[in-house]
């Protein structure tokens, strides 16, 4: 549950480390996901099709991983924190069966704009399926 | 090298802008709640229009990383909102097809925004064709970086507004290995777990790995001269006689140098991955992992002694610990 009180920029330790959060990744997560993100790409949902691709499986859209990377963040942050950017560099494919746990921390810190900069990873079985950072805005 | 034609061909295109590609659907509550549903995001500022009344933004507003959900074409493909573009902001990539750069896979997504989206507004982009990098060589194969940047905007009667931008970067390439893709077996459910890599074994090799999976840590010693030498190969290097044998080494050593990897993380190794230069006792060194010791208090010279540990039932490797004076 997302707490209701937002942190303040005053309240952010450098370096501070977030709580992880384990997401298992299930066939429901990533067909849900794909359509919630209106993204029909067959490799999101079909199995045939995603193993004419060379896949083992369906594997997750990168819009969904964008929102349990927003998921994470705000989790932390609480609900009237203000994305600035949410920059992802995509790694081992999301597969059913598999969990992925992010982590993350602090990185950056700018009083004069009261921005927050969080350096977070998502890993797999496989290694890191997502990492990058997100700017925040915070009261 | 990539050809001079494709590179003159691809360069004229750099910078071009494309057209504008509307949203189906105006920025809108079910799809929020639903979006959020799935995801898993819980902020009621989304999705709890008493609460968002009371915030700052005065209403509900779109989960920022929902940027790109609008605009998206949905489940009939090339079949885009009346008024879009008919331009292809993708076909430098069909350029790349013709040189055999079949591949295509996304390395970043970069997102940035101006300001969130408030229920009922309609959103458009307009794409500009920003980079294609010289040709690189990655571990996928043989290609080029190629970035695109999408500006959203929302239509206003009294001028447009931006709202955010994505950067996307696709790397298109030739596979290093190019393969027919395999079938999957039916019953695999769960992806394969990483395993250590194997080492490759020649005939020089062999010994080593051998004695490994024996427990003995095996060092090559010349049958001429008797210099040791690590690692195994075919000829000593003192006297240059092809002719050898193998001695036990007692695995008592002393670290000569170390690394610690940090990034990247690459399954299936524990991070930070200490490693360490030996120098065994005989006097040769050998490179191998740590094990029983923190970052913080590995140091040059302290006492290490050889165990082995077996990983996937198959490769048996030597690591060393720490050991009292």
């Amino acid at each position: 549950m997302t707490s209701k009180n937002t942190k303040r920029f005053e309240d952010v330790r450098p370096g501070e480390v977030l709580p992880e959060l384990a997401v298992p990744i299930t066939v429901g997560l990533i067909t849900g996901g794909a359509i919630a993100t209106r993204d029909y790409f067959p490799g999101h949902h079909d199995l045939e099709a995603a193993r004419a691709l060379g896949s083992p499986h369906i594997f997750m859209n990168i819009l969904t991983t964008n929102g349990l990377v927003q998921r994470y963040v705000e989790s932390w942050a609480g609900p009237l924190a203000t994305f600035t950017s949410l920059k992802i560099k995509l790694g081992a494919p999301n597969y059913p069966g598999d969990c992925m746990t992010f982590s993350g921390s602090v990185t950056r810190q700018d009083a004069d704009t009261r921005t927050v900069e969080v350096t977070l990873s998502g890993k797999n079985s496989m290694g890191n399926h997502v990492t990058g950072t997100v700017a925040l805005v915070l009261p | 090298m990539a050809d001079p034609q494709l590179l003159s061909n691809v360069r004229a295109l750099v910078g071009r802008q494309y057209g504008r590609v509307y949203a189906w659907d105006e920025v809108n509550a079910p799809m929020i709640r639903q979006w959020c549903e799935i995801m898993g995001v819980e902020n009621p500022l989304y999705t709890d229009p008493a609460f968002a009344l009371g915030t700052p933004h005065e209403g509900l507003i779109a989960p920022p990383a929902m940027l790109q959900v609008w605009t998206m074409e949905g489940f009939h493909a090339n079949h885009y909102p009346p008024g879009s573009t008919d331009e292809n902001p993708y076909e430098v990539l069909k350029l790349f097809e013709q040189y055999g750069y079949n591949s295509v896979v996304a390395v970043n997504s970069e997102l940035s925004f101006t300001r969130p989206l408030r229920l009922g507004e309609k959103l458009y982009y307009t794409t500009r064709l920003d980079a294609v990098g010289d040709e690189k060589t990655t571990a996928l194969g043989t290609g080029f970086f190629v970035t695109l940047v999408m500006s959203h905007f929302v239509e206003k009667a009294g001028g447009d507004e931006p709202v955010g931008e994505l950067l996307f970067r696709v790397f298109k390439f030739r596979p290093a290995n190019a393969q027919p893709a395999a079938p999957a077996p039916a019953a695999s459910a769960a992806p394969a777990k990483a395993k250590r890599p194997q080492p490759g074994i020649s005939d020089d090799t062999r010994f080593f790995w051998e004695g490994c999976a024996q427990g003995q840590l095996l060092i090559q010693r010349c049958t001429a001269c008797a210099t040791l030498r690590h690692p195994p190969a075919p000829v000593c290097i003192q006297c240059h006689s092809f002719d050898w044998d193998t001695v036990q080494a007692s695995g008592r050593a002393s670290l000569y140098s170390f690394v610690v990897m940090h990034y990247p993380e690459v399954a299936p190794f524990d991070h930070p991955n200490p490693i360490g230069l030996i120098e065994l006792e005989e006097g040769v060194r050998l490179i191998a992992g740590l094990v029983g010791i923190e970052r913080e208090q590995l140091q040059i010279g302290q006492r290490l002694q050889v165990e082995f540990q077996t990983f996937d039932d198959a490769l048996t490797l030597p690591l060393f610990r720490p050991v009292g004076e």
